[in-house]
């Protein structure tokens, strides 16, 4: 079983956490990782993405060729469309319907949603509203990523939020409780 | 033994730490920042006494880290691939001394630019300096090859260069840990005037370089990192795959590579290996990360009329790094069906951080500016060059570590009336002071801007090596203190940041203006550290 994964969403935006967090549960699975990150200069406001491969084989490339994405997971709307081409026909996109808007050219917001609703599997939601209603506003991320968590299939809710406790953990109890609740928010998300 | 997920950058980091390392020298630079980061978070956390303090250039690391090896330690030095241009002397004059604790030099690429100015490839400098060459394919391999680097380099007495891409450094994966080994113990070269470089003693050492070059080529074509399968039959194409590219490549056939294929990761290239392959193959695709350094190299040794193929005769891309779709194309894989490029999408280029000091500077340039029609604004190396970009826009030039001032003076001894210079404080202490004084010593009527945000900002973060010095330094250097001006960026100092900034260019001599504020992405994170250890008083 393989599982291709690209992050998606905007320098800051916590995308790299949400590798962290399924890298480290994909560790205690025993299965095959590779994850290429964006670091530097892209950090800075600019688009992050990251292509993440579990596997229970061992994976040659660290980079996800054009139709092979069986999951895009983006905390915006517009930068989950900027990798719809390396999904494949059946894959899924989870995001957040809450446009990140740093620049002056962002296209129309509405024509983004509705580009992101032709495609045929999407799950999309307004994770920001979500997060502040639950009390838990800085957690967007895990929201988002307990939305993925049914799609990705060869890891255990258990070992996402054991995962959440491992990395989460020296940032003291609180941080983790409110992680954890959003993950669990998010995996309501239909 | 235990399995951790590290990016290639941290299996390169433990590769070092477990094969005895007593020292890492290093300057920031993106793709090879988190090796030293990894370092240095492993001494906190086991209280290991390893060297790991960032130097203020890649010269000064690759100089201590020859010193470290002189004394019999082992030593690793890491840069940037233009970092490497830095260190160029002593890393080229290692080679001649040779080493005594084994010493690695490691230089992180970054083909197709994703951080940085160019995408020089470092394969080159080993060439250059006639010494082993290692490039790993995977996290694991960084890991083991650092030990076996080592090795070879205190076999050889040679220093060892180890290049990797952007791709592997900043890709995770999973490596198994090896038992660590211990560090060498203190013993300094005596009794040999070896690493007294006179011409004399040079040209002997360098002709003992030259006659261990077959040696060197023996371990290239022997080297457990260097793979060749194929079975005993003509083939139409034969491939040869370099470091992490040899993984697009089996990316392609999942049931197992149908051509003879040659993996490289080790230099120079193995020439009687690659002439066995071209015995076999009508052509041969030559897979490679950066520039076409084997490809170039096979023509040469190859006496047969077997094709060569590859970035040179247009059947892969002159120009950035592969992925497994241009590989899949060059192999006349078809790509797998795919949705649309999306048609509502627009680039989102980094930007300076809301609230950063860098953006009150560059208002008060763009103010002040608007009224000196020939003014020319030189850039330098950090996230100020981001100032390049809207909403600013307020750069002319940005080239190398510390070309803002030297270009600036030269520009002014033009006739180029205002030159302003803009550099961040690590930028300077790396390789802005020995320009600054070139201009001290000619009074050049340019305005040197330091905006000090305390860090090395670009990379993360780091510690600045000239923090709370830049005045006493550019006192130090011959800069008046009538014309040496500290200011605080922020948007309420607007007025007095322009009027200053216009006083100085208007001064026909050089003037240095420091606008000093933290980084806010280090305030931030120091403010969280803070309450994290009140926390823990707590507790």
């Amino acid at each position: 079983m393989k599982t291709d994964i690209i992050l998606a969403g905007v320098g800051g935006q916590g995308i790299l956490s949400i590798a962290t967090v399924i890298g480290q549960a994909a560790l205690e699975e025993n299965l095959y990782i590779k994850q290429a990150e964006v670091h530097g200069m892209s950090q800075r406001g600019g688009d992050v993405q990251s292509n993440l491969r579990l596997s229970d084989k061992p994976i040659a490339s660290d980079l996800i060729a054009l139709g092979q994405a069986d999951i895009i997971i983006a905390m915006e709307p517009m930068e989950a469309l900027r990798y719809r081409h390396y999904l494949s026909p059946d894959g899924w996109i989870i995001t957040t319907s809450n446009a990140f808007v740093n620049i002056g050219n962002y296209p129309d917001q509405q024509a983004v949603l509705d580009e992101l609703r032709e495609m045929k599997n999407v799950i999309m939601f307004d994770g920001e509203k979500l997060a502040q209603e639950n009390g838990v506003a800085r957690s967007v991320n895990m929201i988002l990523l307990g939305a993925a968590s049914k799609a990705l299939g060869s890891i255990s809710f258990e070992k996402l939020e054991d995962s959440v406790r491992t990395i989460f953990g020296r940032k003291g109890e609180k941080v983790v409780e409110d992680n954890l609740k959003a993950l669990a928010i998010g995996r309501e998300c239909e | 033994m235990e399995k951790k997920l590290f990016l290639g950058d941290e299996a390169i980091a433990r590769g070092a730490v477990d094969a005895g390392l007593s020292g890492v020298y290093a300057y920031p630079g993106t793709p090879s920042t988190e090796i030293t980061e990894y370092i240095q978070e492993y001494c906190k956390a086991t209280g290991k006494k390893l060297h790991n303090r960032w130097c203020t250039n890649e010269k000064t690391a690759m100089e201590a880290a020859l010193g470290m090896s002189f004394a019999g330690k082992r030593a690793l030095v890491c840069m940037k691939h233009v970092g490497m241009n830095v260190a160029a002397d002593p890393f080229i004059n290692s080679s001649i001394t040779g080493v005594n604790g084994g010493l690695v030099v490691l230089v992180a690429d970054d083909p197709s630019m994703h951080s940085s100015q160019d995408e020089q490839d470092t394969r080159f400098y080993g060439k250059f300096a006639l010494i082993p060459v290692l490039e790993p394919s995977s996290q694991q391999e960084a890991y083991d090859m650092m030990s076996y680097a080592y090795d070879l380099s205190e076999s050889l007495k040679l220093p060892v260069l180890m290049r990797t891409v952007t791709r592997l450094a900043h890709s995770r994966g999973v490596v198994e840990l090896k038992e660590a080994r211990p560090e060498n113990g203190l013993n300094p070269v005596g009794g040999s005037r070896d690493w007294v470089l006179l011409p004399a003693i040079a040209k002997r050492r360098y002709a003992s370089l030259l006659e261990r070059q077959p040696e060197i080529m023996r371990l290239a074509v022997e080297s457990p990192f260097n793979s060749y399968t194929a079975e005993a039959r003509r083939f139409e194409m034969g491939i040869i795959a370099c470091g992490n590219t040899f993984n697009y490549v089996n990316e392609c056939f999942p049931d197992g590579v149908p051509f003879p294929i040659l993996k490289i990761s080790q230099y120079p290239i193995p020439v009687e290996t690659i002439r066995t392959l071209a015995e076999q193959c009508d052509s041969i695709m030559v897979f490679e990360d950066g520039q076409p350094f084997v490809e170039e190299q096979v023509k040469g040794v190859l006496a047969s009329d077997c094709v060569i193929r590859g970035r040179l005769t247009g059947d892969l891309p002159r120009q950035g790094e592969l992925n497994p779709d241009i590989v899949k194309t060059a192999l006349g894989i078809p790509t797998l069906e795919h949705p649309d490029v999306a048609k509502n999408v627009v680039a989102r280029p980094p930007a300076l951080c809301q609230g950063c000091g860098h953006r009150s500077v560059y208002e008060a340039i763009n103010i002040v500016l608007k009224d000196y029609e020939g003014a020319k604004v030189f850039g330098d190396i950090g996230c100020y060059t981001l100032g390049a970009l809207p909403p600013f826009q307020a750069l002319d030039s940005t080239v190398d570590m510390g070309a803002s001032i030297t270009m600036a003076k030269g520009a002014s001894d033009a006739g180029v009336f205002p030159a302003v210079a803009i550099i961040g404080d690590s930028t300077f202490t790396h390789s802005g002071m020995t320009g600054l004084l070139d201009a001290v010593n000619e009074n050049a009527p340019i305005t040197v801007i330091i905006s000090d945000n305390l860090t090395t900002g670009m990379t993360g973060g780091q510690d600045s090596a000239g923090t709370n010095k830049f005045e006493a330094i550019c006192r130090g250097l011959g800069v008046s203190d009538e014309h040496l001006k500290v200011v605080v960026p922020l948007p309420q100092n607007m007025d007095e940041i322009t009027r200053i900034l216009r006083e100085e260019i208007e001064y026909r001599g050089l003037s240095v203006i420091i606008p000093r504020r933290e980084c806010i992405q280090t305030l931030k994170r120091h403010a969280k550290e803070r309450a994290a250890q009140k926390e823990e008083k707590k507790a």
